[in-house]
């Protein structure tokens, strides 16, 4: 598999207002890489630094002190090549938190065209990519509806498009389900994944929801500007303990079975799926009922 | 018996423009004195609608809002009374920061208030030991805070109305889970010490499930569903059919029903569930 992403040891330290560094780092000395086509989770309390991550990612910012390599070509904190950031922004594609900050025109066929027209790409190619974006996110009836009148998952679907249509081979999405009620929120969870397995589009997934987050292949842990837990979900969330002390916590149904491993049960730590865990308490109940008779 | 009380209620926005739409329609509902009463529903069901005219920010086109019995457009001119008795924190509260300090912008309702100095500085401290913002930090701009400090200073603003009614709209929104304990389990501690009346919007259903008493429940502009946190959550499929959801341990507690096995009691938080397991383990007993 070729890595999408790579960082080398890259840390951001933020400037403040009177052009002072920041003393500590938003980030410090973090290396990871995903490769094309995963699907990972980013999790971690407000403040951890994820979004400083994600921000680093596609170029909005360039690392303070590091190296970063994505689809190949390597980005240090000195680069100021234009052409070459362009490009990396064309590369991985980010969808924002606020579904009304990130719509530019009043109609939803022209919203997702935005980004194409940027790239200088024929009209007719445009149309294409429209059509196949909105077929993608299930929002071709929409085309020539008003972006004010759509639901808040429908306007984040349309932002979705709207990265879709410039073609990049990874997305960010920073907490783009925080502000939708949970109809809002299935709906760009599905489009994701059908993004990741239908398109192979690798997925960056920035969440609050541990719900979510257990959907992913891998789960990443920031916490205080550093790379705190890598792994499977599986893994991740079996350590309830150390995720609380971060300010996170694990899936109801870890939960459940954590509290009553700690009474003395036998039940497994990593079950992050609540059918599977339903299966293990109705097994426990019933060996313990033939064991009281 | 009920605090504040919503009776045929409708609300029609752009009336008489081409832009006219309904967003409640013949509502009735009652939210119980001393209790914390959730309110869920869609985008769009109509919650915001319903939470501002609680506070008279805006006027039902027909039907009456009911606070302690008496209709609060009684007098409209006293409108700006019925707002100090009914706190309202709006969804994002932290971009209405305005003033130099945090002490001031706790303050300010107060101020309007007409209350004594003493009074104010008083009501001052006591709401920002409850949202857990520390004496040091009230001196200090509130654009310096971080995004949950923001949060709590501006929800501290409302609390040092001590209003009767405290109504607030997804005021855990975008917070992590750590965040989230902070201010609704702050907010239930409140509660229960001051006895005021709570209603709160959420999307998560997991923490209605933790902090509410009672459930209403909108859809298209009408209330859909109320009752009991339990009585509600008991039905997952009506639920689900209006584009919620029940918090997924109460799935797993579905779940494990379905295989003929009996639990009893609070199925809808971690806790409950684990004591119905426990009770069904030990046979029944």
């Amino acid at each position: 598999m070729e890595k999408i992403i790579e960082t080398k040891d890259i840390s951001y330290s933020y400037t403040d207002s009177d052009g002072q560094i920041s003393i500590v780092p938003a980030l410090s000395n973090v290396s990871l890489s995903v490769e094309s086509g995963e699907y990972v989770a980013v999790l971690g309390h407000n403040g951890s630094g994820k979004s400083t991550l994600a921000k680093l990612l596609n170029l909005i910012l360039t690392p303070t002190s590091g190296t970063l390599y994505i689809d190949g070509k390597e980005i240090d904190h000195n680069d100021d090549d234009i052409d070459k950031l362009y490009d990396v922004r064309k590369t991985v594609g980010m969808v924002f938190q606020n579904p009304d900050n990130q719509l530019v025109a009043t109609v939803v066929e022209e919203d997702v065209a935005f980004g194409p027209e940027n790239l200088g790409i024929e009209p007719k190619e445009i149309q294409k990519r429209i059509d196949e974006a909105l077929e993608t996110v299930g929002m071709t009836e929409y085309a020539n509806h008003a972006t004010h009148s759509l639901s808040g998952g429908q306007k984040q679907r349309i932002a979705i498009a709207g990265v879709i249509a410039m073609k990049p081979k990874c997305i960010i999405f920073d907490e783009s389900t925080a502000m939708l009620d949970p109809l809002g929120r299935k709906e760009v969870m599905r489009a994701m994944e059908r993004l990741n397995r239908e398109e192979g589009i690798t997925i960056i997934h920035i969440t609050h929801y541990m719900e979510e987050a257990a959907r992913a292949d891998r789960v990443i842990i920031v916490n205080d500007g550093e790379v705190y837990m890598d792994a499977t979900p599986r893994e991740v969330f079996s350590h309830v303990e150390e995720l609380r002390a971060v300010g996170l916590e694990a899936p109801q149904a870890t939960e459940l079975l954590h509290r009553l491993r700690a009474l003395g049960y036998d039940v497994p730590r990593d079950c992050i799926d609540a059918d599977e865990c339903a299966e293990i308490i109705v097994k426990l109940i019933k060996s313990e009922k033939e064991k009281n008779v | 018996m009920y605090k504040i009380e919503v009776k045929n209620v409708s609300f029609v926005y752009g009336q008489s423009t081409p832009f006219e739409t309904s967003a409640l329609t013949d509502v009735s509902v009652g939210f119980e004195e001393g209790k914390i009463t959730g309110l869920i529903g869609h985008t769009g069901s109509g919650k915001s609608t319903l939470v501002q005219m609680l506070n008279g920010l805006l006027r039902p086109t027909s039907g009456q809002i009911l606070l302690d019995g008496k209709d609060i457009w009684e007098k409209p001119k006293e409108i700006s009374k019925v707002r100090f008795r009914v706190g309202l924190v709006m969804q994002y509260p932290e971009y209405q920061l305005f003033d130099d300090t945090v002490r001031s912008d706790i303050s300010f309702a107060p101020k309007n208030m007409k209350l004594s100095e003493s009074e104010i500085d008083e009501r001052v401290r006591e709401a920002a030991a409850f949202v857990d913002i520390d004496e040091q930090i009230l001196d200090k701009s509130p654009f310096e805070l971080s995004g949950g400090q923001k949060r709590r200073v501006a929800i501290a603003g409302v609390l040092a109305m001590k209003p009767e009614v405290l109504v607030l709209d997804e005021p855990a929104a975008g917070l992590d889970p750590r965040g989230r304990r902070t201010i609704l389990g702050g907010l239930c501690e409140y509660q229960r010490k001051s006895g005021t009346t709570v209603i709160l919007v959420s999307h998560s259903m997991e923490d209605m499930a933790l902090y509410c008493d009672n459930i209403v429940v909108m859809n298209d502009s009408k209330i859909f569903a109320e009752g009991t946190t339990s009585q509600v959550f008991s039905r997952a499929s009506e639920i689900a059919s209006v584009g919620l959801d029940i918090p997924s341990i109460a799935h797993i507690a579905n779940k494990i029903k379905g295989n003929g096995i009996g639990l009893t009691g609070n199925l809808y938080t971690v806790d409950g569930v684990l004591d119905a397991v426990l009770r069904e383990m030990k046979g029944g007993r």
